[in-house]
């Protein structure tokens, strides 16, 4: 009898967790015509949780992430984003994407609108925010990543860090439950990285749930609850970060990791 | 002075006058006109050839012309320049063609219309743009009722047909109903040709390629003859109408090629960035894609402006009269023979302006629209 118990508990607090998952990939697949570039994908990630993703370049990291908000298109497998789960419907796409904000490597702003214009154009078309709110609401994000006096200036002003911090926050104005970030700091100086990471990790500090495709092991210390590895669309490891820059399980891992941190 | 000693701490230098050998008009001479031998002996033959031609020209133009006069002998007796008394007698005729004479206020009248139509289309600094713009998009139809008259609610204006159009007016309402009509159109057809839907795709490219293949003229004939054959017998068609549809499809055709390659040059990356913030497709392309395609494609979108506007001289082939048309007409006057000079050079410099006006506002455009960036 207590067994029985145990097992209606463990159920119950299944079924807490998946109430509670924020993206949950189970066996997903894709093909690029012929190319297999992501095999058996499963991940589950909880609300709040910090989740860095690195592998050496065509490991499929960025095509993983860009399937979450149908970026790409995946032809095997469940992806649930948010319990809505993402299939050729263009309402539960155009829904995970409201609650899916992205960072892109090249910023991707819009260089004919100011870097106001750029933060309120989603909330005043998508959500439909009135345009006093969404201007409010926008200050009050470049004030969180430190360029509100840029306002009124084009991306093309800016430098490469000010113009990644003007995208976290055009992204932050559709307060997004889920952040996805595409190597933000990959196309960026290395005086810059800094100021962009910063901002990084205070919105991992406020709680918000992040994948992050990143090099930067120092971030990945910093904030990650997890990290994975990922080599030739599959992921060969992932374990929380002490444990797996200390004691990587896979010689895949292990050759990487020695690759990135010997400079 | 000469020492190592620096006369600012470091840092702290401060902007000095450049050297008088840079700046002011001598230095701009030495600069532009005389920087090496080549270009001193290209200075010296243009001065050369301005001093030969200028006065001649002059002289014809405006000291030895003549301004007033009944006929061709009032010229005659004052000398050897330029008769300008035949372009000011027909000057009514080269603006308004047949248009009647008791009616002719409607024409002046669209005309004032159509200038404040274009206020807000082109400054974007006007009050109350947003109501200048419906203004503007309402102005096409307003105008046809005005030039062609009949019954709106209890407003009446006497008919005028349009085989009564001709000169400056007509070039006008081609024109503008080209430009007008041809923009939106060729921007859905760039768009179309680019959709992922397979039979809009297909129905693009085979009208932008079956109009690019034939020559206008052609349409036109196509337009003043052959489409009376394809209508239900009886079925009146105005042959300007036609005009104005033949004229708008050619140039929309055209359009959407230029437009296409604005949207070709826009990174995939900034469609990604509108889809990841959840904007939907018009949205996307109305607010991200277009103004930035549109930027790009101005110089084409008004090279085509320009040669759609200059085409319109094409219709004396279907029997209209635009200026070059009534200029033709009135050679053949016996009170004013051999006028040719003159009539062409006043069509010229009429068809001059508006295109060296179109080319000068597209420039101010660009030059507004640049926001300090290249991607």
């Amino acid at each position: 009898m207590p067994n029985q118990t145990d097992g209606a508990n463990q159920n119950q607090a299944d079924q807490n967790q998946n109430a509670n998952l924020a993206i949950n990939i189970v066996a997903m697949h894709k093909w690029y015509g012929e190319f297999h570039v992501l095999k058996d994908i499963n991940l589950a990630v909880t609300s709040g949780e910090r989740i860095v993703i690195c592998g050496p370049s065509g490991s499929g990291k960025s095509t993983m992430i860009r399937c979450i908000n149908r970026l790409e298109e995946h032809q095997q497998g469940d992806i649930i984003v948010d319990g809505v789960e993402l299939t050729n419907d263009l309402k539960n796409i155009e829904t995970v994407r409201r609650e899916v904000g992205m960072v892109f490597q090249h910023f991707n702003l819009f260089p004919h609108l100011t870097v106001l214009e750029n933060c309120t154009l989603a909330p005043i078309w998508v959500r439909k925010t009135p345009k006093s709110e969404a201007v409010e609401a926008a200050m009050k994000y470049l004030e969180r990543v430190k360029i509100p006096e840029q306002a009124n200036k084009f991306p093309g002003q800016l430098s490469g860090g000010q113009q990644q911090r003007v995208a976290i926050a055009r992204s932050l104005c559709m307060n997004p439950r889920i952040m996805l970030f595409d190597e933000p700091t990959s196309a960026l100086d290395p005086e810059m990285i800094k100021e962009v990471l910063d901002v990084m990790v205070e919105l991992a500090q406020e709680g918000m749930t992040m994948l992050c495709v990143t090099h930067e092991m120092g971030f990945a210390k910093t904030v990650a609850n997890r990290v994975i590895f990922m080599d030739v669309g599959e992921i060969i490891e992932e374990n929380t970060p002490d444990r797996f820059f200390d004691h990587p399980q896979h010689d895949r891992t292990k050759l990487f990791l020695s690759q990135i941190l010997s400079h | 002075m000469a020492s190592n000693e620096k006369s600012y701490a470091p840092g702290q230098h401060p902007d000095l006058p450049a050297p008088t050998n840079l700046v002011g008009p001598i230095a701009w001479i030495r600069g532009n006109l005389l920087s090496s031998p080549t270009n001193i002996v290209l200075t010296a033959l243009a001065a050369w050839f301005l001093y030969t031609i200028l006065p001649s020209t002059l002289n014809w133009l405006f000291f030895d012309a003549v301004f007033t006069g009944e006929d061709r002998n009032a010229c005659r007796a004052a000398g050897e320049g330029a008769c300008w008394a035949f372009i000011g007698e027909r000057f009514k005729l080269f603006t308004y063609g047949f248009y009647p004479l008791e009616q002719r206020w409607r024409v002046n009248l669209s005309f004032v219309l159509l200038c404040l139509a274009m206020v807000p289309v082109l400054f974007d600094k006007v009050p109350y743009r947003q109501y200048g713009l419906y203004y503007a998009m309402a102005f096409p139809f307003i105008a046809g009722w005005l030039l062609v008259g009949g019954n709106i609610l209890v407003l009446e204006l006497p008919i005028v047909p349009t085989d009564k159009f001709g000169g400056i007016m007509l070039t006008l309402v081609i024109g503008v109903t080209g430009i007008a009509f041809s923009l939106p159109l060729g921007i859905l057809l760039a768009l179309g040709r680019s959709s992922r839907l397979p039979l809009i795709r297909i129905f693009c490219i085979g009208f932008i390629e079956f109009i690019r293949g034939v020559p206008l003229i052609t349409l036109l004939f196509v337009a003043s003859t052959m489409l009376s054959y394809f209508l239900p017998p009886g079925t009146k068609f105005d042959l300007l109408l036609r005009v104005l549809i033949m004229v708008t499809l050619f140039a929309s055709a055209y359009m959407a090629e230029v437009i296409r390659g604005g949207l070709q040059a826009i990174p995939n990356g900034q469609i990604e960035a509108g889809d990841a913030l959840g904007l939907k497709y018009w949205p996307a392309m109305r607010l991200i894609v277009l103004p930035q395609a549109l930027k790009i494609s101005i110089p084409g979108i008004v090279n085509t402006f320009i040669g759609l506007y200059k085409d319109t001289t094409l219709v004396i082939i279907i029997g209209l009269l635009d200026p070059l048309g009534i200029g033709r007409a009135s050679l053949s006057d016996p009170k004013w023979t051999g006028l040719s000079n003159e009539v062409y050079l006043f069509v010229a410099l009429f068809f001059f302006i508006s295109c060296f006006a179109m080319s000068r506002y597209s420039l101010y455009l660009e030059g507004k629209l640049e926001t300090g960036h290249k991607r």
